[in-house]
């Protein structure tokens, strides 16, 4: 019978197979899925315009790329993480453990968080942070006291808003997104409102405090969105009121389908981002293994042809997707260029 | 007396029956047996009903992926400007400058109503600097003179063309604005414009999420393809083996009902499981290389494994006792009677469960999302057969996954056009399967 034929050379192809893959000759990325989109183009760029090939490109959210980016050092390890936030201490702990003593941190531009909703509901165009908080914050100020959330429509708080129910659909805690989001608009919603105020009056430390802003309503007016923002787009499709969490790019590609809210009267766009006018942005990172530069062939050049003037200057292909590029793109330049390592200087 | 008189008097009579005429109990029945009939065919319909949207929803939104919108160009590109385009850092950029010039000199030249920019042109055209590098890097000699290329348009001329973008709908921005349409419409009337069939979409690999118009299927067809070769390859083997040993050979003890045990248990595990496994065992441990067909094709092994270990046992168990029996008895060998007798009547039945398995395989993402298969992986098409193995590559629902996450709709067409390209290779696959059972299988 051909059976043990048939083993034989299934291991002996497998033999070779690995011994073939000995050597990888492309560049392996993971990690935030609102830098998926430009880390992409930027690969198939970088295969198009230089003999290298193209580089992979994984998405998983930045938490996750991190995680496998300390993994450790070798070829069987990532050599550029994407994140949507700056790396945590915890990480950088974590990557020393296991080796990855030599990071370089490489700022790629700025990104606006979004808020739209459907096309044909309601318009959002009165918001201030404190209306985001005071929608889905599980405990607000009412009248000088912290209570359970109690409103159900957005004009109860902003009479300038419509009397539409809550529906919000926020980014899930494995989404850089959601730091920025809690960040930016939570907890300054919750100082604003002084319900931050109140709760520490009540006698929470300030980092309970803190805790206690970023918690969500729990009562299904807020949802927490796992999947990609095609996610969110199609849980706005299906309900007017809803409004959804997004990504600037993602916004200017869709367009005809959502309507942007503004935030404190400001609509969101490569121009108000950059003068920092809209408020809700926040810069878009990548962390290079250094112990990989020299062994992976083309992951330096990658990093710099990412980050060349032509690639994420104002008038390149990742600004026209939607990046809002970084002023002090140059500084970057040369810190990749000298293979700065986070915690030399600067 | 007559019986009449009999009912009449009240008397306990016998009840008349007759094969002529139904009674009620009867009617009762034959009423239960219509209805549930009408059950039934209310059901068929309803699933067929169901088939029927999904199929027509399948092949509205993906057949617009298998055409594309071009643009027809004679395009002229001089040494000293090729020079000037290598020399930069981004050269498909600067191929793309020179292209546009050249087109709106033309289009001057023609004298058109609508007005346009260079903004305008850009907002035309998709991205060609890599098919123009591409063009000219391999064929030197055409630098200097005319050449006629047709170019893929940007995905949202593409989406006016094919209804996805509307007058009504479309809002003023960077990537299409009002005034272009007017410009589409006229270079569409002279014919500048057409509509042909994207072979790119079949034959090509993934592109940036900034070009819809450049992707393809086809290398992550490929992709699939090894990793089935991997699958058939290992789990034949190794499943048919399996199987007739614990069918066949066998002692029945606590130790093989435990491994049948498990066998079951694994095949209903959820395939991420098995994606993790692989994370660990053969990238981790083993050092096989990430986001390689070869891991995929382990990773799928091992998920289809007790898929096809069951069916297999299940076709050598229909095979009738008596077949052995006769082989024994005429002095064959245990294994002469399985390998010479056995395994050939229960083959037909093999096959088709092995074809079932490799089909649900083809169909699998989850356990490719932890393996590194799933996301921008357009190496294009592998050189040899060992770099098939072993380079990046994607797989079919992998890709379509990918290019429905992305935030440009072009993108979303593309994804419905994988699932036809992925249920065609699905169905001919279950045709086989139908065919060989057809063919061969034997009924007692």
């Amino acid at each position: 019978m051909s059976l043990t034929k048939l083993t034989t050379s299934a291991l002996a192809i497998a033999a070779l197979s690995a011994t073939a893959a000995a050597a990888r000759d492309q560049v392996q990325v993971a990690g935030s899925s609102t830098v998926l989109p430009y880390a992409s183009i930027v690969a198939d760029a970088f295969g198009e315009n230089t003999d290298f090939p193209k580089p992979v490109v994984e998405s998983g959210g930045s938490s996750a790329g991190l995680k496998r980016f300390c993994e450790g050092v070798g070829e069987n390890t990532i050599d550029i993480a994407n994140a949507s936030r700056a790396i945590r201490e915890k990480e950088i702990k974590a990557c020393a453990e296991n080796g990855v003593n030599d990071i370089v941190e490489v700022r790629i531009g700025y990104d606006g968080i979004v808020f739209a909703s459907q096309q044909s509901g309601p318009a959002y165009d009165a918001f201030v942070p404190s209306d985001i908080f005071n929608a889905i914050g599980a405990k607000v100020l009412v009248d000088g006291a912290i209570v359970d959330n109690p409103y159900n429509t957005w004009n109860e708080f902003n009479g300038d808003l419509p009397a539409a129910e809550i529906a919000m659909f926020i980014p899930g805690t494995k989404h850089g997104t959601r730091e920025v989001f809690e960040d930016k608009v939570l907890l300054k919603g919750c100082e604003d409102t002084g319900a931050m105020k109140a709760m520490m009056d009540g006698g929470m430390s300030e980092d309970d405090a803190e805790d206690a802003c970023l918690d969500v309503r729990q009562d299904g007016k807020s949802v927490d969105i796992d999947g990609d923002y095609t996610e969110t787009l199609a849980r706005i499709d299906a309900n007017p009121n809803g409004i959804g969490v997004f990504g600037l790019a993602f916004y200017e590609n869709n367009t005809d389908k959502l309507k942007v809210a503004t935030m404190s009267g400001i609509a969101p766009s490569t121009e108000t981002i950059a003068t920092g006018e809209y408020p809700v942005s926040r810069p878009l990172f990548f962390y290079i293994k250094k112990a990989h530069i020299g062994v992976i062939p083309g992951l330096k050049e990658y990093a710099q042809f990412f980050i060349s003037d032509e690639l994420a200057g104002p008038s390149g292909p990742l600004a026209n997707y939607g990046l809002v590029s970084d002023p002090e793109l140059s500084k970057t330049q040369k810190a990749v260029a000298d293979e700065q390592v986070m915690g030399s200087n600067s | 007396m007559t019986e009449a008189s009999f009912d009449s008097q009240g008397a306990p009579a016998r009840k008349r029956t007759s094969l002529t005429v139904t009674d009620e109990r009867t009617k009762a029945r034959n009423r239960a047996e219509t209805r549930f009939r009408a059950y039934g065919v209310a059901a068929i319909c309803v699933g067929v009903f169901f088939l029927i949207v999904l199929a027509f929803s399948i092949i509205r939104s993906g057949l617009p992926a298998f055409t594309q919108t071009v643009v027809a160009v004679d395009f002229q590109l001089s040494q000293q400007d090729f020079d000037e385009a290598e020399a930069q850092l981004f050269k498909t950029k600067a191929y793309e400058g020179f292209l546009i010039e050249a087109i709106r000199g033309k289009l001057e030249e023609r004298g058109l109503e609508a007005d346009f920019d260079a903004g305008a042109i850009e907002r035309l055209l998709g991205k060609p600097g890599s098919t123009l590098r591409e063009h000219y890097r391999a064929n030197q000699q055409d630098l200097g003179q005319e050449v006629y290329f047709q170019l893929a348009a940007a995905s949202r001329v593409d989406g006016y063309l094919t209804g996805r973008v509307t007058r009504d709908t479309l809002q003023d921005s960077r990537f299409l604005q009002m005034s272009d349409l007017d410009l589409i419409d006229e270079l569409v009337a002279v014919g500048v414009i057409t509509r042909s069939f994207n072979w790119n979409f079949i034959t090509g690999a993934d592109s940036g999420v900034d070009d819809p118009g450049g992707a393809g299927i086809g290398a992550s067809v490929i992709g699939s393809f090894f990793m089935m070769l991997v699958v058939l390859v290992l789990s034949l083997p190794i499943g048919v083996a399996a199987s007739i040993y614990l069918e066949e050979f066998a002692p029945q003890n606590w130790f093989t009902d435990l491994i049948e045990v498990n066998i079951s248990n694994l095949a209903a595990v959820p395939s991420i499981v098995f994606g993790i496994l692989g994370l660990a065992v053969f990238i981790q441990f083993m050092h096989l290389p990430q986001s390689a067909p070869l891991v995929g094709g382990l990773v799928l092994t091992l998920m289809t494994l007790p898929t096809i270990i069951i069916s297999t046992r299940a076709s050598l168990k229909a095979v009738p006792p008596s077949i052995r029996d006769a082989a024994l008895g005429v002095g064959a060998s245990k294994m002469q009677a399985v390998f010479h007798h056995v395994l050939p009547l229960a083959m037909p039945g093999i096959l088709t469960g092995l074809i079932i398995g490799l089909a649900q395989a083809l169909g699998e993402t989850a356990p490719l999302l932890l393996i590194g298969m799933v996301g921008f992986v357009a190496r294009g098409n592998p050189e040899g057969i060992v770099a098939g193995f072993t380079e990046p590559n994607s797989a079919m629902p992998a890709q379509i996954y990918t290019w429905a996450s992305r935030a440009d709709p072009g993108f979303y067409e593309k994804a419905w056009g994988g699932i036809i390209i992925l249920l065609i290779f699905l169905l001919s696959m279950n045709v086989l399967a139908i065919i060989l059972r057809r063919r061969f299988e034997r009924r007692w």
